[in-house]
């Protein structure tokens, strides 16, 4: 589960991690509204105003509506006339800029070409940046460890330092029964060139936000960059966090900073029923048990020239009233040509799948081709129900079988 | 004994709620020797298991089964009292690290998670614990495994086996399935498949399946099923290139798989451009293994790397 860079922020500063004075508006006068107080705190007349999607690279990322403007603005406006006439020259040129970027469309490298509404700006300070650096803490897979990533090359891709010069990236895994240790945070922060006052203060941030990883189940938090101000303090300019959403269980709290609108709705619909869903681009629907038996069906269909719609696991347990609302889902979108059914029963038993698929088709009709696929537990029964349930349904041998009768079916490729 | 498993595995049950008691009756009616439940507050009593004995699983016994088997309040009480060298842990997510960690504390040797959705800083822990004990781990998020004929743990289903030559190994459920009904369709027949589970810590990774299988006798060839994510497969590619003595077919889930998504299991996600199916692809074809393009060639590229390594 993603969260927002303000709550992210908001969670920083529960924790005495430092971040810059900011307030989150959802409407152009809360921005406006924002302003004295953020200058008079900070005693700075600059503010920066951020769009607040799910998705990085605001900064260079451009809106639909206004292809001149960014996702993330610094406000300058109040820099000539000091503080008080400074605070209404901000707050015009944030009302401008507030009223441009509040319900538009912010298209980044992240967001794909459709983009993504913003519905919440993020009102903050200006900060005089000395340095910028760049700091996470990610699940290191092989040691099976949370691992801390520090690096001198603030504000640039991970993925694109870590290819071209990963010797500027440093490490430090946490063991899990101790904690990041007190070297280890040191010895990050010597690695970022830390001195002094920043020193003290990088190593102290760095421990913090390593503490508050493993209280938080977080998945991945990424701060980038983090900043070495001109009074040496350090502060996460930016925030970045997602969790493990099997731990979310012990985080209500968490739980309750989900917004839904960033999220595609149908993949929410699916979560409610406890079926794994990802919407796709194709015309190839899939319905399937098991992730990795349904990753397989989504790259069987596209090798014999189709395009799938969607990844659906259907889960092990799932009941007939599941498979119906996995049926249903999979039949609102109107790219769908034909649906593919593929189940190899363990746990789940085929007759389940067939009583689903059946009571589906009976309540939402079948207006595209069907192929179903079925093997594994109660398999005969399963195809008995089909049979008998007159409707016209194709069946396939196989997994390729099926995907190239579906294929076939809709037409061949999207 | 087959590898991990077989005919004198003494299985213990972590977690007897509807699936746990759906997947035990299942286990005994295939022949697996299933010695005590871990019921904490239950101590001293019983469950009732009865039914008709799966005719796929361990030959020369009765058509009927009907078994007490009784519960522990500890799995130390539990080993005390039955000798078991084994436990399958179908504990909710919340509990399940808590159950695996006891298990480990009492010693015994494998230790078979089921469970899926545990939080992955639980499992962080749980390796931690681990460390220095002499317990296996498989799972968590898995199928469990079975010795076709000899032993069945967790929710595999056992018709689709038969005794033979291929050791699977597998981060995915029903592409075991596949996988080894293929196999068993096509004459090799399995020595073991084992699901190593989908999450991003787990107890066993391929490596340790494979070494397992490459001192068994018994396993003339291995079929090895990845997915995206991680770097799992890319660590067992470098492994087999300079260690596996025996022939490797492998397929690889998830060619389709978007960037970024998590693809149903908690593990099989491409982030940073990394993990993806063709790396994992190219990695494997350049240590010598035969990838299967779908998986419905999953028998026939074991038969393919068995006819290129004569």
């Amino acid at each position: 589960m993603k969260i927002h860079e303000y709550q992210a922020k908001e969670l920083f500063a529960r924790y005495g991690i430092a971040v810059p004075i900011g307030r989150v508006a959802q409407s152009v006068d809360e921005a406006v509204a924002a302003v004295r107080g953020i200058v008079e705190e900070s005693g700075n007349p600059v503010v920066v105003i951020k769009a607040q999607i799910h998705a990085g690279g605001r900064g260079k990322g451009r809106f639909k509506e206004h292809a001149q403007l960014g996702g993330v603005n610094v406000v300058t406006a109040g820099i000539e006339s000091g503080i008080e006439g400074g605070v209404k020259a901000t707050e015009e040129r944030v009302r401008e800029l507030a009223k441009q970027m509040l319900g538009s469309t912010l298209v980044t490298v992240q967001t794909g070409p459709e983009g993504k509404q913003v519905n919440r700006l993020y009102v903050e300070q200006g900060i005089d940046i000395e340095r910028e650096l760049y700091l996470s803490v990610v699940l290191d897979r092989s040691a099976s460890r949370n691992v801390v990533m520090a690096s001198t090359a603030g504000g640039m891709d991970i993925e694109q330092v870590a290819e071209e010069t990963p010797e500027k990236i440093i490490r430090q895994l946490i063991d899990p029964a101790i904690g990041l240790a007190d070297f280890q945070a040191r010895a990050l922060a010597f690695g970022l060139g830390l001195k002094g006052d920043a020193h003290r203060n990088g190593s102290r941030f760095i421990k913090t936000l390593a503490n508050a990883v493993v209280e938080l189940d977080t998945d991945m938090v990424e701060i980038n960059p983090l900043v070495v101000t001109k009074s040496g303090q350090v502060m996460a300019l930016d925030g970045k966090v997602s969790f493990d959403s099997n731990a979310l269980f012990r985080h209500p709290d968490i739980v309750a900073m989900r917004d839904l609108s960033e999220e595609n709705a149908a993949e929410v619909e699916a979560s409610r029923f406890g079926l794994s869903f990802i919407k796709l681009d194709g015309n190839i629907g899939c319905l399937v048990n098991g992730a990795g038996l349904a990753m397989a069906t989504m790259d069987t269909i596209k090798q014999v020239g189709g395009q799938p719609a969607n990844f659906l696991d259907v889960g092990g347990g799932a009941s007939e009233e599941n498979v119906t609302a996995a049926f249903k889902i999979i039949t609102s979108d109107p790219n769908v040509k034909g649906i593919f059914v593929n189940i190899f029963g363990g746990i789940m038993k085929c007759d389940t799948i067939a009583n689903g698929v059946v009571a589906a088709v009976k309540q939402v009709g079948l207006e595209v081709p069907l192929v179903v696929r079925l093997e594994g537990t109660n398999v005969a029964l399963g195809k008995k129900i089909i049979d008998e349930s007159g409707l016209n349904v194709v069946s396939a041998s196989g997994m390729r079988d099926g995907a190239r009768k579906i294929v076939e079916l809709a037409g061949g490729a999207a | 004994m087959s590898v991990l498993v077989g005919r004198d595995t003494r299985l213990l049950v972590q977690g007897l709620g509807d699936a746990g008691k759906f997947h035990t009756d299942k286990a005994i009616a295939y022949g697996t020797e299933v010695v005590g439940a871990v019921r904490p507050g239950k101590g001293g009593e019983s469950v009732r298991f009865a039914g008709d004995a799966d005719a796929s699983g361990v030959p020369g016994r009765q058509n009927r089964y009907d078994v007490e088997v009784p519960s522990f309040n500890t799995v130390r009480d539990a080993v005390e009292a039955t000798g078991a060298n084994a436990t399958v842990i179908y504990v909710p997510p919340p509990f399940a690290a808590d159950a695996i960690m006891e298990a480990a504390h009492a010693g015994i040797e494998l230790i078979v998670a089921i469970t899926e959705g545990i939080p992955i800083m639980d499992m962080v822990r749980v390796k931690r614990y681990l460390q220095g004990k002499a317990s296996r781990l498989i799972g968590p998020n898995c199928p469990g495994l079975t010795a076709p004929q000899e032993c069945k743990i967790g929710i595999m289903p056992g018709y689709i086996h038969k005794p033979g030559k291929a050791g699977v190994v597998s981060r995915s459920g029903t592409l075991t399935y596949e996988g080894v009904k293929q196999l068993s369709d096509n004459g090799l027949g399995q020595t073991c498949a084992v699901g190593i589970g989908g999450d991003p810590v787990n107890g066993t990774n391929f490596i340790d399946v494979l070494e397992l299988f490459n001192d068994d006798v018994a396993t003339e060839a291995v079929l090895m099923i990845g997915e995206i994510g991680g770097a799992a497969e890319e660590e067992a590619a470098a492994w087999i290139k300079v260690n596996m003595r025996k022939p490797v077919a492998a397929f690889i889930a998830g060619t389709t798989a978007p960037p970024g998504k998590r693809m149903g299991h908690a593990g099989a996600i491409i982030s940073g451009g990394k993990g993806t199916a063709e790396e994992k692809i190219a990695a494997l074809e350049a240590a010598g293994v035969i990838v299967a393009q779908t998986p419905s060639d999953l028998g026939a590229a074991v038969l393919e790397a068995i006819d290129r390594w004569a």
